[in-house]
């Protein structure tokens, strides 16, 4: 099988978090940044328990300029056979889905594999736009997929119980949590990566739709105010008067 | 488990950006080894530790990942990397767990390496692809009851018996003994001159009783090596080795691994330290507040970034070929002996509850015990710079 797994780069959950351009773009300075843990440990790696079982290759793709290479490096570290970047910054999801799309039109792959939302901006919408794009049939929160011949059965949690779905190949899946378990290269995996094809392309002409507008921390945590719970009138005061809930 | 697991919240420090030094590939091991440690080690270690147990299925695992002899070929099941690779893989382990990294460190520096190193090309097909993978575990036999600062003056004997040679002798401190299938054994031959010799397990006359009681390294299992004559065949010589050249030359690699391993204890040390002090209120503010703390804190980093920037000096001569042993000699004490300091220091600042182990402050002290002795003491390395610089021998 053909499959193609979609990897975007995220900062560290650790990260301290600012924006810059008048608060229109996140500010990278001084930011580590990571695979988004949704497309490498559950993502990527189904993917590649699928290729082990039925053979095949794995490509990983990134949206993104060079400073991203070191984590499609680890993509191909993990288990990748080769790597894609559309050279261009991700600016929203739209563009970022169009390229995939563009980039996948006419390439058969058998299934393409993305994490449920990326930790930065948790829109997660390219999967499904991306399905949109190529009309091909999406599942959205995979959290395990058996494969019998050409159709997947897939599972995800809905309210109050389990859905079980079932799709013939191709298809668009974005993962959830337990879709498979994190995979830590090896020592060798590092070593072959470096000399696994990473294949750069240009990106192709979008228009944006959507513009950012602005981008704000939430307020910062105010002091707390301890009342003695003799003095009711004055909680209720301040409920009323600073707080402005009662 | 007697104890919960518990979350490993490690953050790594760098306050001199030493990163901006490190190639992709050194980052990416990094990060590897750390995340297989926080999965695979963190949350048992304290247990094992307590209980004096060797998390021996852990040599899979560690197999896995590559971290048993990284920097050999990748013909001989090695990674191919280079050494600051190496290093980097031992700050990783030893940040667990100093019995973790001196797992690996035996098997890749002091077992795979002779054979890499002195061995024949039978010798290396036959046993390190499984060395490589953990299905084989190796130990190094150097020290002797009698002899262990001054190993050349070593009793453990061969007697050339044809096609084979007679082994008598006993071997003491040896890391993973109990559990290895192969050992890496030192002995002198009639002639004087020093060999290197695989012993297998099950050879006749061969035994390794574990050394119980331990204090320091609880999660690494240390035994013996006992010979009654036993029959080595000569294809078991490692043809290359000849004089206490050969197990020293080995010895400067593990060296190398600890100076970097060290370290490792050292960052988990000052990181738990600092968390804590900022976290434990007393006379109601942090104790990090306080400035007694701030100069403990303060002279830590400080120390930590200093050792940073020695190993990653050193692992750059490595990687061209040029560290001598004085100089891996020069890091291994004196990263150790910081550790050591930087231990100390933040079982303080941890109050009583650095004493529990909730806190890894006590088990990395401990530990670093043996780390301070093994693979020559901290006095022995100063007599090794001493002689170095002022050409006068103070070991004669
Ligand atoms: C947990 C553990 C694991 C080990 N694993 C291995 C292993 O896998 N393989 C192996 O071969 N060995 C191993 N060792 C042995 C270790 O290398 C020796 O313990 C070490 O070399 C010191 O030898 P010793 O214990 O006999 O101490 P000694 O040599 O008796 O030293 C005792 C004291 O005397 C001092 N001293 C000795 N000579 C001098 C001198 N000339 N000048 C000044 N001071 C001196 C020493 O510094 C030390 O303080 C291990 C040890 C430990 C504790």
């Amino acid at each position: 099988m053909k499959l193609l797994v979609c990897i975007s780069q995220t900062p560290d959950t650790t990260a301290n978090i600012s924006f810059k351009d008048n608060d229109t773009a996140f500010n990278p300075d001084g930011v580590q940044f990571i695979m988004n843990p949704y497309d490498e440990w559950y993502a990527l790696v189904r993917a590649l328990e699928l290729k082990e079982a039925v053979g095949g290759t794995v490509t990983v793709l990134n949206v993104g300029p060079s400073t991203n290479d070191a984590v499609i490096r680890k993509g191909l570290a993990i288990g990748a056979d080769d790597a894609v970047r559309i050279d261009a910054e991700a600016v929203s999801a739209d563009f970022v889905a169009f390229q995939i799309a563009e980039y996948a039109k006419d390439k058969g792959y058998d299934a393409i594999f993305m994490g449920k939302e990326t930790i930065d901006f948790n829109g997660a919408i390219v999967p499904s736009m991306v399905a949109e794009y190529l009309d091909l049939p999406f599942v959205s929160q995979a959290q395990h997929m058996d494969v019998e011949g050409n159709t997947a059965t897939l599972k995800r949690d809905i309210e109050g119980g389990v859905e079980v779905l079932s799709v013939d190949f191709p298809f668009v899946i974005s993962a959830a949590k337990d879709l498979a378990e994190q995979r830590i290269p090896s020592m060798k995996g590092i070593m072959m990566s470096r000399r696994k094809p990473l294949n750069v392309v240009p990106a192709v002409d979008f228009v944006n739709p959507v513009e950012v507008v602005h981008f704000a921390k939430p307020p910062a945590k105010s002091e707390v105010k301890m009342i003695d719970p003799d003095n009711m009138d004055e909680l209720v005061n301040l409920l009323h008067n600073e707080a402005k809930v009662i | 488990m007697s104890q919960k697991a518990k979350e490993d919240r490690y953050q790594a420090h760098d306050y001199y950006n030493v990163d901006a030094l490190l190639s992709d590939e050194h980052k990416m091991a990094r990060d590897a080894v750390r995340d297989w440690v926080k999965k695979e080690v963190s949350p048992i270690i304290e247990d094992y530790a307590n209980r004096h147990e060797c998390p021996v299925y852990l040599m899979k695992g560690l197999g896995e990942i590559g971290a048993f002899g990284p920097s050999l070929p990748a013909k001989y099941g090695g990674g191919g990397m280079d050494e600051t690779a190496y290093g980097i893989i031992m700050q990783e382990l030893e940040r667990g767990d100093s019995g973790i990294r001196s797992m690996a460190s035996v098997q890749g520096s002091l077992v795979m390496y002779p054979i890499y190193r002195y061995g024949s090309e039978e010798q290396r097909m036959k046993y390190l692809p499984k060395l490589a993978t953990g299905e084989l575990i190796g130990c190094f036999g150097l020290t002797e009851p009698n002899h262990g600062s001054d190993p050349g003056s070593m009793e453990t004997r061969v007697v050339d018996d044809g096609d084979a040679y007679i082994l008598n002798g006993a071997k003491m401190w040896i890391t993973n003994s109990p559990v290895a299938d192969i050992a890496v054994v030192w002995a002198r031959r009639e002639d004087g001159r020093i060999i290197g010799v695989i012993v297998e397990k099950g050879m006749e006359g061969f035994s390794a009783p574990e050394i119980h009681g331990k204090w320091s390294l609880r999660a690494s299992v240390t035994g013996e090596l006992v010979f009654d004559n036993v029959r080595v065949p000569k294809e078991n010589v490692l043809p290359e080795a000849l004089g206490l050249k050969a197990p020293l030359s080995c010895l400067s690699k593990a060296r190398y691994g600890i100076a970097w391993g060290a370290l490792g204890a050292a960052m988990d040390c000052y990181d738990s330290a600092l968390r804590y002090s900022q976290e434990r209120i007393q006379f109601g503010k942090p104790i990090g507040q306080f400035q007694l703390t701030q100069k403990k804190l303060a002279e830590m980093i400080t120390d930590i970034t200093k050792a940073q920037l020695l190993v990653w000096r050193l692992g750059a001569l490595a990687d061209a070929g040029k560290a001598s042993a004085a100089q891996i000699s020069m890091a291994k004490r004196d990263v150790v002996d910081m550790a050591l300091r930087i231990a100390r220091e933040a079982r303080q600042i941890h109050g009583g509850m650095g004493i529990t182990g909730e806190y890894p402050i006590m088990r990395h002290m401990m530990n670093l015990e043996s780390v301070v002795t093994y693979e020559g003491t901290h006095d022995i390395h100063l007599l090794i710079t001493g002689m170095d610089i002022t050409g006068f021998n103070a070991f004669k």
